[in-house]
């Protein structure tokens, strides 16, 4: 399969994520679009690291490692990604415990 | 090396250390002489002694300026610690967590200091980012804290989905993460991949030091976190970021300075003037600050503009002054009762100590000379002079500054020639004479910046 498709595809999945962001309200709901980014992210790294590889496999080199740092990078993602949860999750829990609510509007006490 | 190893087993050290031990003096000393020993195995890897022989395969390279840099880190933590780890059991309950939080973040700083690989960038930026959104969260009672915490929690995920897509595309692009290679790579005109991932890190980033259009989480997060911590991430932590921002333009995108120099001239003169403009209209000092700290991110991106060596030496002299002045500012207005202007009136009379030494930061930060933010903000226009080409950003960041002593003298008038009791709490005498060797350090720097570029070239 052509390399654009992942592409296209990876880049959909990260502007639904980017848009809700930018649009939702519930901190859970901008929880999940910014985990949706990442795994874009993921699945664009992983298409990459395959692209690599047979693009050194072709040019003749058998033994080729090209590619192998692409998924690495997949994997210290995942890693991150879940101590940014962890830490997210706790932070929304402990606003819950304040304000019995996960709404984003509520968010305006600092303006002034 | 050294640093990076040791400033992780001290934070598992004193995250033991809030178990084992009940007394908080304890905990405080041993994050006094945790950090020291960070500056000194530090200062050994400068003169040649590596204690850890680890073969990162090129990820990690610790040169002269790191080193440096890091040394600058550790010295302004362990002022930092002298003037406000007493404030910390203020905000709650887990105290050595806190230390221990701090310690993770400087483990991120040197590895920020010293990436050769995008994978170590975003590893570094992470270590710093999440132990920052639980310091800010670290008051679990109040609103304003939660708030802030959460804001930057959202936010700052949200800029590392962006830094990761540009690093997947440069990836794309190129087919490593090692930023020399991804700088030797010759083509004729570079891919629409590599632009975009480049404009994508480059947004991130400026997120990340707060620079104009992306600033706008910085004042609230700023003035919600606890006042201890905002004086942490506004100094130490945001000298950091940028020094991870020169790092990766001049390393990886130092071929490409033709496509990104306009849009960071951009950002420089968004970031000024928004950032100078809008302070003059705050009430609460701690705002204030927040917004002049983003009008000095303004003046420190003019480093990765010029990318020339007065660029490099002027931004760890930038990082030094900025941080010291406001270390100092930070450790006054923890003491203050109220932290509005009106809040300062007559301070100079109660403590006349503390108002001389906050006066003398507040003209560093407003560049006035024979103090080092005279001189950082000179080495800034400098080297933004000697790129031969758009002069028009010098002068506007010099009318900027201008506007910039209104609101930090401000302050000074409050405190000198305005009749009112500024309420303080106690400080202790020890306190005192921190206060004064920080501004002592201040105008030695400012006179002499030469001890410190000494220890950049030998």
């Amino acid at each position: 399969m052509p390399i654009n498709y992942y592409i296209f595809l990876s880049l959909a999945l990260f502007s639904i994520g980017i848009v809700g962001v930018l649009t939702r309200r519930n901190a859970i709901i901008i929880f999940m679009c910014i985990e949706l980014m990442l795994n874009a992210v993921n699945l664009m790294l992983v298409a990459f690291s395959k692209m690599h590889y047979n693009a050194a496999l072709l040019a003749g080199d058998t033994a080729t490692i090209a590619g192998t740092d692409g998924q690495l990078f997949v994997f210290f993602i995942m890693v991150v990604a879940a101590a940014e949860v962890s830490v997210g999750l706790a932070i929304i829990v402990m606003m819950y415990r304040n304000i019995h609510s996960v709404d984003v509007n509520f968010l305006n006490r600092l303006k002034h | 090396m050294n640093a990076l190893i040791l400033s992780a087993i001290l934070g598992v050290v004193l995250m033991f250390s809030g178990i084992l031990l009940k007394q908080k003096i304890t905990i405080r000393y041993i994050a006094f002489l945790g950090v020291l020993l960070l500056l000194v195995v530090n200062v050994m890897e400068m003169c040649g002694t590596v204690l850890f022989k680890v073969n990162t395969h090129g990820m990690i390279y610790f040169d002269r300026f790191a080193l440096l840099f890091n040394s600058i880190v550790f010295l302004s933590v362990f002022i930092y610690f002298i003037l406000s780890a007493k404030d910390m059991e203020k905000v709650g309950v887990n105290y050595a967590e806190y230390f221990t939080l701090i310690f993770f973040i400087l483990c991120g700083i040197t590895l920020t200091s010293s990436f050769k690989s995008l994978l170590i960038l975003f590893l570094g930026i992470e270590i710093i980012s999440i132990p920052l959104y639980i310091l800010t969260g670290s008051d679990k009672k109040n609103l304003k804290s939660n708030e802030a915490s959460l804001k930057y929690f959202l936010l700052g995920a949200f800029s590392t989905g962006l830094m990761l897509m540009g690093i997947a595309m440069i990836y794309g692009a190129r087919g490593t993460f090692d930023t020399t290679s991804i700088n030797m790579f010759v083509e004729e005109k570079p891919s629409a991949l590599m632009i975009a991932g480049m404009l994508l890190l480059l947004f991130s980033m400026s997120f990340k030091v707060s620079a104009a259009p992306f600033h706008f989480w910085t004042p609230d997060v700023y003035d919600g976190a606890p006042t201890v911590f905002t004086s942490f991430m506004a100094t130490i932590v945001k000298a950091a970021v940028f020094i991870a921002f020169i790092r990766l333009f001049d390393e990886a995108f130092g071929v490409l300075q033709s496509q990104w120099q306009l849009f960071v001239a951009i950002i420089i003169v968004a970031t000024l003037f928004i950032g100078n403009i809008t302070a003059v209209f705050q009430q609460s000092v701690k705002r204030m600050l927040a917004y002049s700290s983003i009008a000095q991110a303004g003046f420190m991106l003019m480093a990765v503009y010029a990318m020339n060596t007065d660029a490099k030496e002027g931004l760890l002299l930038y990082a030094v002054a900025y941080s010291f002045a406001t270390i100092g500012i930070f450790a006054v207005l923890i003491k203050m009762k109220d932290y509005t202007f009106d809040g300062f009136n007559g301070f100079a009379k109660h403590q006349p100590v503390l108002a001389a030494t906050t006066a003398l930061f507040l003209f560093s930060l407003a560049g006035i000379p024979l103090t080092a933010g005279f001189l950082s903000k000179f080495y800034m226009l400098k080297a933004v002079m000697m790129t031969g080409k758009n002069l028009w950003l010098v002068i506007f960041a010099v009318l900027m500054a201008a506007v910039s002593v209104y609101y930090y003298f401000r302050v000074i008038q409050a405190m000198y020639f305005k009749e009112g009791e500024a309420q303080s709490l106690e400080v202790s005498p020890a306190f005192k004479w921190a206060l004064v060797a920080l501004a002592v350090m201040t105008i030695i720097l400012g006179v002499y910046p030469d001890i410190l570029f000494y220890w950049l070239y030998f």
